[in-house]
């Protein structure tokens, strides 16, 4: 029986193969309005994202300046040489530095404030607001603002530390190499606490509230109900913000571009910087693409990772 | 007995006890709640208002030890020279232009993708769907050397010949700031979500009757997606009117300028004048706040749909 079935299956597919193609073929005449439709986004689409990404290799694979006429093929010397740059082992550094630690404490205070705001306070919604504004700051905006209040002279930050007894003198926040570091991460964690918080604050809302009552009538209490409900349910969330939070911190340019410059002694120059000066001040685009490519499997590294790290965790 | 009598006494006490705790810990557990909310929400307002209060005193002011947080010598003055000598004006309206035709072109082109990858049947569909959404997973600073490039070589424009040499291209024009951006593919995933709930009887009650597929769109998937084109509207705007490292890469001549651009450029080369660029953050960040404070309920419903895919 069973191998008469399979017999039978196999020559069904072989008619219906063929049958299928026709068939195919035409409902692609019949739908044709469905790619017209698609056409715009296509064209785009294949120019700006499929041909860069293999034109980037490419380029990565050259000695490609834009201001000469040549463009020697070199291999993967721009790799090997990628690998013997201390100055691009540091930006690696930094990036990881960054993004180590202005991820996790963005979204643990993202979902402090999720977690405060759902326990139905007045004025919840004045409140997210008002936690939301420096999110749309443009960050432009954000980092000529922060770049006064870490002003070593002048600064707000240093009067009120000083006033509070917190330090005993100005620091010199942007200009301390010890300290330009942390200033971005904090003024990160200021800039992204809000998006994080409007992402929990929705998981939070598709907890069922009946799970909750449960675990009261189990006598657990708040801080039980925190770790063993709250935080497993809004796993998902936390994972998305997880991975698009890298992905975005891994690419930060302008807060350091206008605060910083990457210095001091290439302290907060992260690879998203030290591409720009590359590609597009000393015109070594060939050595940039490689950069990017390195970034991008680090990022691909990262997420596979998270993926597999939360897939264990993510069950139910 | 005397057991019984104790457990009768007990329960008695017991929902007491728990009542004169409760309130208690109730009370403080709110005061405590609100007082880290509002601790929290002067910290991260407080550099957005010192912004604002800068921006509304003369430069010396704004060098006081300890800090004004209430202008002594209120003036305008710092507006009027971040429009007039430094020319804010015109980047607002190249800001303006930019994004306001990237989100006309956005909902046009990204709905009618939407409804096709949502509401049609068709070879290929799925298998495009996947291969367009994996791309979300590379990260954009990949693409700005290799679009950078295509850019200059478009053909016919900025000085080019046929074959895209020659001249500039789409390079310091508005035309490389905007064509790219015209469709986007997390917007198109956000509207085909949404567009996924509109029942399919309805669509094909109106192909029986002899509609065709754009009418279908036209009429009834746009008008039942308002939510979702709002939600995707105003991201956009927001998102092209604060962005920067592409405008920097792609504009040379100052008249292009878009308003974070021409801000950053300022500020980079007067390092000084902190009272006109004060003023001109303020001015910068007015119409992403309007438009935020405006359109809220979406806003955060969009933001919060995305995520929940």
């Amino acid at each position: 029986m069973a191998v008469t079935t399979s017999t039978r299956k196999r020559i069904n597919t072989k008619n219906l193969s063929r049958a299928n193609v026709k068939e195919t073929l035409r409902q692609m005449r019949k739908q044709w309005t469905a790619y017209l439709f698609l056409s715009p986004w296509f064209i785009v689409f294949s120019i700006f994202t499929v041909f860069s990404l293999g034109f980037s290799l490419y380029i990565s694979f050259h000695e490609w300046n834009i201001l000469e006429a040549t463009k020697l093929f070199v291999g993967l010397e721009n790799y090997t040489r990628l690998f013997k740059d201390p100055k691009f082992f540091q930006s690696v550094w930094n990036t990881l530095l960054f993004t180590g630690f202005g991820v996790p404490l963005g979204l643990a205070s993202g979902l402090l404030v999720a977690l405060l705001l759902n326990t139905k306070v007045k004025g919840q919604g004045i409140f997210r607001t008002l936690f939301y504004v420096p999110v749309i700051t443009p960050l432009v905006v954000s980092a000529v603002i922060w770049k006064w209040l870490y002003q070593g002279d002048y600064g707000l930050l240093n009067y009120y530390l000083l006033k509070f007894g917190i330090i005993k003198e100005k620091l010199l926040w942007l200009a301390d190499p010890d300290l330009a570091m942390p200033a971005l991460i904090i003024m990160g964690v200021w800039a992204g606490t809000g998006g994080v918080m409007v992402m929990y604050l929705a998981g939070l809302q598709s907890i069922p509230e009946e799970l909750y009552d449960a675990s009261k009538v189990d006598g657990a209490n708040g801080l039980q109900r925190l770790i063993y409900i709250t935080i497993p349910l809004l796993a998902p969330t936390t994972f998305y913000l997880l991975i698009t939070s890298v992905i975005g911190s891994f690419q930060s340019f302008a807060h350091i571009y206008i605060m910083t410059n990457g210095g001091p002694l290439n302290r907060t120059n992260v690879i998203g910087y030290y591409m720009y000066e590359a590609g597009f001040r000393q015109y070594r685009m060939g050595y940039a693409s490689a950069m990017a490519y390195v970034l991008f499997a680090i990022i691909l590294i990262l997420t596979l990772v998270q993926m597999k790290f939360v897939k264990g965790d993510v069950e139910y | 007995m005397a057991a019984t009598a104790q457990e009768k006494e007990l329960r008695q006490l017991k929902p007491a006890a728990k009542s004169f705790t409760r309130p208690m810990l109730n009370f403080v557990g709110k005061l405590l709640v609100y007082s880290l909310l509002i601790t929290g929400a002067i910290l991260f307002t407080a550099p957005w208002l010192w912004m604002l209060s800068a921006s509304f005193q003369p430069l010396s002011d704004i060098f006081n030890w300890p800090p004004t947080w209430w202008p002594e010598h209120f003036t305008i003055q710092n507006y009027r020279d971040v429009l007039k000598a430094v020319g804010l004006g015109r980047w607002y309206l190249n800001s303006a232009i930019i994004a306001i035709s990237v989100v006309v072109g956005q909902l046009f082109f990204n709905s009618l993708a939407a409804y096709t990858f949502a509401k049609r049947r068709f070879p290929g569909r799925d298998k495009i769907f996947v291969f367009m959404l994996s791309t979300l997973m590379i990260p954009g600073v990949i693409f700005l050397i290799p679009n950078y490039l295509i850019l200059m070589r478009i053909p016919l424009f900025g000085g080019n010949n046929i074959l895209g040499e020659g001249g500039i291209g789409w390079l310091d024009s508005y035309w490389g700031l905007i064509l790219p951006s015209m469709v986007s593919v997390w917007g198109i995933f956000f509207i085909r979500q949404y567009m996924k709930s509109i029942p399919d009887d309805l669509l094909d009650a109106a192909r029986v009757d002899g509609a065709s597929e754009f009418w279908i769109y036209w009429k009834i998937a746009l008008p039942l997606s308002g939510p979702a084109l709002a939600a995707n509207a105003i991201s956009t705007f927001t998102w092209n009117w604060n962005e920067f490292f592409w405008p920097m890469i792609v504009l040379q001549s100052n008249d292009l300028y878009t308003v974070q651009l021409g801000l950053a450029m300022f500020f980079v080369k007067q390092r000084t004048v902190w009272d006109v660029v004060m003023a001109g953050s303020v001015m910068a960040t007015i119409p992403v706040l309007l438009v935020f404070l405006l359109f809220q309920r979406h806003f955060i419903r969009g933001i919060a749909l995305t995520g929940m895919k």
